[in-house]
């Protein structure tokens, strides 16, 4: 038996309609993994979420022909990591930080809330950008956590 | 592919929109579009019943938010009912529920705007 961890990779072109295909994509390993109902949900979700801010954000006017997202899954023993990659212009996290939700939702402004959200959904969130060439969200969910 | 459905129905004060399935980037338009024909008809009652839905994302629940102002400026409320508890713990995490009502049931939505409009 080798310790070596199980990676799935999933290239998809960046269009909302394929967001389902995401979703179940690591839906289904965060299954097998045996994860409960709710973290697979909190998981599905978070993804969801990065891969919007992606099909959204990325891209931003270069035109979504020959343009994917690439969602990589790589299953440890403790935990489940999942990267969410383009190559556009990316976006600078701190930029489009959430201040205090309240605060936020009374200006009933939108956009941002994925953002919020995937922070509180996931157990880690490390973002790299190298603009034009590779953005990276790593989103992480251990195996024990509550 | 999963699916995502609206139905209207119009009671006395008030448009119910039922939706059901998946709401997410790719099916929120067509969510909002229905809500933005309910409010060019100058109807400010509103209650979306979430019985049907599945999932819900963060695109889903800015709909909510782009058009609660334009209701409340015209006298009117949009509530909603019926989450299931895995949708209505996305509404919880970004504290939707000390903005909006939210209701067990579409006939207890309804009595709060009717006794409103008594």
């Amino acid at each position: 038996m080798t310790n070596k961890n199980k990676k799935y990779q999933l290239k998809i072109p960046i269009e909302t309609a394929n967001l389902e295909i995401i979703r179940d994509f690591v839906a289904r390993i965060a299954q097998n993994m045996g994860f409960s109902e709710e973290n697979i949900h909190r998981i599905e979700l978070a993804v969801d979420e990065a891969s919007t801010n992606v099909i959204k954000h990325a891209y931003k006017g270069a035109g979504n022909k020959d343009k994917f997202i690439m969602v990589e899954v790589t299953v440890h023993k403790d935990r489940l990591e999942i990267d969410v990659i383009d190559t556009g212009t990316g976006f600078d996290p701190e930029e489009i930080r959430t201040p205090e939700m309240d605060e936020y939702l009374k200006k009933m402004k939108r956009g941002g809330l994925g953002l919020y959200l995937i922070k509180t959904l996931m157990d880690k969130v490390e973002y790299k950008f190298k603009p034009g060439i590779r953005n990276r969200v790593r989103m992480t969910k251990y195996k024990n956590a509550v | 592919m999963e699916k995502f459905e609206v139905f209207r129905k119009d009671l006395d004060s008030v448009a119910v929109l039922n939706i059901q399935g998946f709401l997410d980037a790719h099916t929120a338009p067509e969510f909002e579009t229905e809500l933005q024909k309910i409010i060019g008809e100058k109807k400010f009652n509103i209650i979306v019943n979430l019985d049907g839905l599945q999932y819900i994302s963060s695109a889903g629940l800015g709909v909510f938010m782009g058009v609660i102002e334009d209701i409340r400026k015209n006298g009117g409320d949009l509530k909603i009912c019926c989450a299931a508890p895995k949708v209505y713990k996305v509404f919880d995490l970004l504290g939707f529920p000390s903005l909006y009502e939210f209701y067990d049931t579409e006939e207890a939505a309804v009595k709060k705007f009717n006794k409103k409009t008594k």
